[in-house]
């Protein structure tokens, strides 16, 4: 029996989706247009970010404002880890990414959940910010200039990462993994609580639920997740820059989250995607593609504050 | 010889302290009465230092500049208020934040369509160009010396309107219970439009004493927006006097900060490796700092409520 | 709306260049990719390469080499992550011929790695890093500017000979900065009082000033490009230290950008650099006199290197007839650099950066009371760069 707590994985949906999603560098090539296979593939790491940011944001219902900062972890990870010890294989490297953020995460969060409302946003914040400027200040490790990478990560199996469409295809099998654990995860007991949490924390505890510690382990996997997310984005671009742990990229990311719908399953792809093609699309129309993007998320927060697919649920749902 | 040097940097620390004062004033006002995250701040300083400079090169006056930019930006913080913000206060944190990181984007890309991307020259008045004999053989320059006397002169202002008048009485009502100060018949809709105004003003103030020093140029807002959330953030959200004094302790460590750690970390380390260790450090001391206030007291230096 | 849908529009595009790919003859026309900084305090010199590179264009009819130029224009922010990914869609989606533009060495060395794993030819404009000039030099880099050290190096030698004897130095701490501090002290044979490195985004230098007065200096050296310069003079100016410090400076910090914003107290001041607008050629006196006429001010030494990228394009398309798909042709028509510079004699060195002379200017007022630059000699004639033998390049 489902609850309103629960998130339907809809079939009907996702499998053309999948679909369609595993068909783009099949059009892209036949369009001679390869170049969007890289967005697309960016498209889906950002889709990534973001639905770790939704499960503590949207289902959790904590601001997080630093949350850039973890995906920065995972791309440093990557491109420390070629650089000093020369790991290039991607089974090393990228579940010790993942790792590291759950660690980084779980520091954070220790901290910054004993506080509340806007304090919690500023601490968050600031975790973010000293990351920022440690990365900035380690010259060893490109500081503002970034640190390129010789190549991507190997996989091996015969799959070239530094082909665009293979790239795609490991993005893509990542993000459709995670997503079906996280919506295992969001109607099993504990994604039921972290709703309960968000909804009524003083309920909740009285009840008997240990509420810091279901908080500290969502905070702690969304960490892990966006550290995932973000060993896959310096492969993308073959580069790590401090200009990924910056306030406003955390701020990117929740409006693609606040754009997709907060606390919906499909919201982080719909943003991601959103946000993304607005700015390929726009910006060869003007420079000033920001400015769009800008009154959208305005339209957005005035209007449909759940998010634009919200607006779905308000159209098909009954009251 | 280092006591000129600890002069020299204590007076800029006092500078840079005093500007932030401006910004943060009007944010913690913002924040303390209304509730209300205004990630626009930084736009109103950006959009004040674009106005001031355009009306100082066209009236050929930079007194003139920075009275007309002032009031200019004073009624566009009163149009935004009526128009987008006033929708906000009553909405959650995480709407306002979105909401005005929205109007935050789109106040960079209006400036960039009327003013371009090229930043835009503003100079100090020239009467003020030159240095000021402070001490036989210590010269400072004459603009930060003006700087840190408006500053002081607009704190004292701050502390009048606030202390002394029936709108101070009833900001200082509204930051300390705001339901009361409504039942007791402040006017609100008023009243916050004016607060509006007045942090606008204030943060045009800033951007026209800071422009001629930095460079008036497009995102110019982002990075002393941060700061000045810490700052209010260290002060006691809604108090104007956390927000001086958190403001001159984070425009003094920051400033200690880039020019001892660099001196420290270069007998440790090479010139490049201190150069590019000290800022950093410096800005990580300035969070360090706002954690350590926040343990030991968690409202901040001088909470209100 | 009107227009068909945007992936339509890009198939129906993409299918016609594909089919104009596939022919190994004369491309149709020839497509320039030049990424620059627009915007932020270094976006003056990003402007002036731009408008000088489309000066070039336009005097040749909208023609480089003999083919139709487009030219895709885009600002790099200042960004090295940014650029990089403009980079590579300009290079994937846009398959862009030629790139140039980049002013800031730090965007370059993040750019350098799509642009030459897709085998496009490079053009700077400006940036020189001596990482391209030494160990990690590509046959697909070619610098018609510099090598970032050449004008420190010029300024290390002046500051020798007008007896300077304890000097204050500081740049921004990036890759150019430390090649222009490295660059000084390799012909400053005095003593170095104090080293500094400032971030790239700061623009207050009350702090380094401070430092500098108490080391007790008799000059001052800087490299602040654009709106860094620019700050620095003026705060400079404003604290006094101007009456007892000689401040030296190349050609970037001291050039008609940084004249315009601060004006009369940069009198005096000398500077060093491979180009000058009064310069005595035919192609210069044409480049200042129709720059004047287009744009209403006059060149800066960003432009004339703008200017000869085009023209050096221009040359070698021409030389390999419009058969782009040549890449060793190319190469070649490049290495050989048959154009008329407006340098004077311009030829590269076997890392393909510049051989070239370098000249004392100074900052005086014109015969027309303009507050402008005035060659006074040259300081070093043919001079390559030291990091040459370090690169192992096939010829």
């Amino acid at each position: 029996m489902t609850s309103l707590l629960d998130h339907r994985l809809r079939p009907a949906v996702a499998v053309p989706l999948l679909v369609l999603l595993a068909l783009v560098p099949t059009i892209a090539g036949a369009l001679g247009e390869d170049f969007y296979v890289g967005v697309a593939s960016r498209v889906l790491v950002f889709a990534l970010a973001a639905a770790s940011l939704n499960l503590v944001l949207g289902f959790g219902g904590m601001v997080s404002f630093g949350h850039a900062a973890f995906v920065g972890v995972g791309a440093y990870t990557v491109g420390i880890l070629m650089q000093e010890a020369g790991t290039t294989s991607a089974w090393v490297a990228w579940p010790l990414a993942f790792v590291a953020g759950g660690l980084f995460a779980c520091v954070v969060g220790l901290v910054s959940l004993r506080t509340q409302g806007v304090y919690f946003i500023m601490i968050t914040l600031a975790f973010a910010q000293m990351l920022y400027y440690l990365m900035v200040s380690l010259k060893a490790y490109g500081g503002e200039d970034g640190l390129p990478l010789p190549a991507r990560s190997q996989v091996g199996l015969g799959i070239d990462l530094a082909d665009d469409a293979h790239f795609y295809y490991v993005v893509l099998a990542v993000f459709a993994l995670v997503f079906l654990a996280l919506w295992r995860l969001l109607n099993a007991r504990f994604g039921h609580a972290l709703q309960g949490i968000r909804e009524n924390e003083t309920r909740m505890e009285a009840i008997g639920f240990p509420v810091y510690r279901y908080k500290l382990a969502a905070f702690t996997l969304a960490g892990a997740i966006a550290a995932l997310a973000g060993a896959l984005l310096a492969n993308q671009g073959s580069f790590v820059s401090p200009a990924m742990l910056q306030w406003s990229q955390s701020g990117m990311l929740l409006v693609m989250v606040i754009l997709g719908g907060v606390g919906h399953l499909y919201g982080p792809l719909a943003g991601a995607a959103l946000f993304l093609l607005l700015e390929e699309v726009l910006v060869a129309y003007t420079i000033h593609w920001q400015f769009g993007l800008g009154a959208v998320l305005l339209a957005v927060v005035l209007l449909a504050p759940n998010g634009l697919l919200s607006l779905a649920r308000r159209k098909g749902a009954a009251a | 010889m280092t006591g000129i040097l600890v002069l020299e940097q204590a007076l800029n620390g006092l500078q840079f302290g005093l500007m932030l004062f401006l910004l943060a004033a009007g944010l913690t006002l913002v924040f303390g009465i209304m509730d209300m995250i205004n990630l626009a701040h930084g736009s109103l300083y950006m959009v004040g230092a674009y106005l001031i400079a355009t009306c100082a090169a066209a009236s050929g006056s930079f007194w003139i500049g920075l009275a007309a930019g002032i009031a200019a930006t004073a009624v566009i913080g009163v149009l935004l208020e009526v128009t987008v913000l006033r929708r906000l206060y009553q909405r959650d944190h995480l709407s306002q934040v979105l909401g005005t990181f929205a109007i935050l984007l789109m106040a960079n890309e209006a400036v960039r369509m009327v003013w371009g991307s090229q930043p835009v020259p503003l100079n100090p008045p020239a009467s003020l160009a030159g240095p000021v004999e402070l001490l036989p053989g210590f010269s400072y320059p004459a603009y930060r010396l003006f700087i840190i006397g408006v500053g002081l002169a607009v704190a004292l202002l701050l502390y009048l309107l606030v202390t002394r008048t029936r709108v101070g009485m009833q900001v200082r009502a509204g930051a300390s219970n705001r339901e009361m100060a409504l039942a007791m018949g402040a006017n609100v809709r008023g009243l916050f439009t004016a607060l509006f105004a007045l942090g606008a003003a204030l943060c045009a103030v800033a951007g026209g004493m800071l422009g001629p020093l930095l460079a008036v140029q497009v995102g110019m807002g982002e990075s002393i927006l941060i700061l000045a959330f810490v700052v209010i953030v260290i002060g006691g959200i809604g108090s104007i006097r956390g927000a001086l004094l958190g403001a001159l302790l984070v425009g003094v460590v920051d400033t200690a900060g880039r020019t001892l750690v660099p001196m420290l970390f270069g007998r440790l380390m090479g010139p490049e490796a201190a150069s590019s260790a000290g800022p950093a450090v410096a800005s990580i001391l300035i969070y360090v700092l706002m954690a350590a206030v926040l343990f030991w007291k968690p409202k901040g230096l001088f909470p209100t409520h | 709306m009107s227009k068909p849908p945007a992936p339509l529009r890009l198939a129906v595009v993409a299918t016609a260049a594909l089919c104009l790919a596939a022919t190994a003859q004369a491309a149709d026309k020839v497509k320039i990719g030049l990424l620059s900084t627009l915007s932020g305090p270094g976006a003056g010199l990003g402007v002036d390469i731009r408008d000088a590179f489309q000066l070039a264009v336009k005097q040749n009819g909208g023609k480089l080499g003999g083919l139709p130029a487009e030219l895709i224009v885009a600002d790099d922010q200042q960004s090295p992550d940014a650029a990089k990914q403009t980079a590579d869609r300009m290079v994937k989606r846009d398959k862009v011929d030629f790139m140039t533009g980049i002013v800031f060495s730090n965007v370059m060395l993040a750019v350098g790695q799509p642009v030459f794993q897709s085998k496009t030819f490079y053009i700077s404009a400006n940036a020189g890093p001596s990482q391209l000039a030494g160990a990690q030099c590509n046959p697909y880099f070619f610098s018609a500017s510099y090598q970032n050290d050449n004008q420190h190096e010029a300024a290390g030698q002046t500051a020798q000979d007008k007896g300077a004897r304890k000097v204050a130095l500081l740049a921004p701490n990036y890759p150019a900065g430390k090649d222009a501090l490295a660059g000084f002290k390799r012909y400053f044979k005095g003593e170095v009082a104090l080293e500094m490195y400032t971030p790239l985004s700061q623009l207050d230098y009350g702090a380094e000033l401070s430092k500098m007065r108490a080391s007790g200096a008799d000059a001052v050296y800087i490299f602040l490009p654009g709106g860094l310069g620019v700050n620095f003079i003026k705060q400079f100016v404003g604290t006094g230290l101007s009456k007892d410090m000689t401040l030296y400076g190349p050609g970037f910090s001291a050039d008609e950008d940084v004249i315009r914003a601060v004006g009369e107290p940069m009198l005096g001041m000398f500077n060093t650099s491979q180009w000058a607008h009064d310069l005595d050629n035919a192609a210069n006196k044409r480049f200042v006199a129709d720059f004047q006429k287009e744009y209403g001010r006059l060149p800066t030494l960003y432009a004339s290197q703008g200017y000869d990228a085009a023209r050096l394009i221009d040359a070698a398309v021409r030389d390999v007839k419009g058969n782009l798909a040549d890449k060793q042709g190319l190469r070649r028509a490049l290495k050989a650099a048959k154009f008329d510079s407006v340098r004077g004699p311009f030829r590269f060195g076997p890392n393909q950066f510049p051989i070239q002379d370098y000249y004392l200017r100074v900052i005086t007022k014109d015969s027309q009371g303009r507050i402008t630059n005035r060659t006074v000699a040259p300081i070093f004639k043919n001079h390559g760069d030291a990091y040459a033998s370090e690169c192992k390049m096939p010829a």
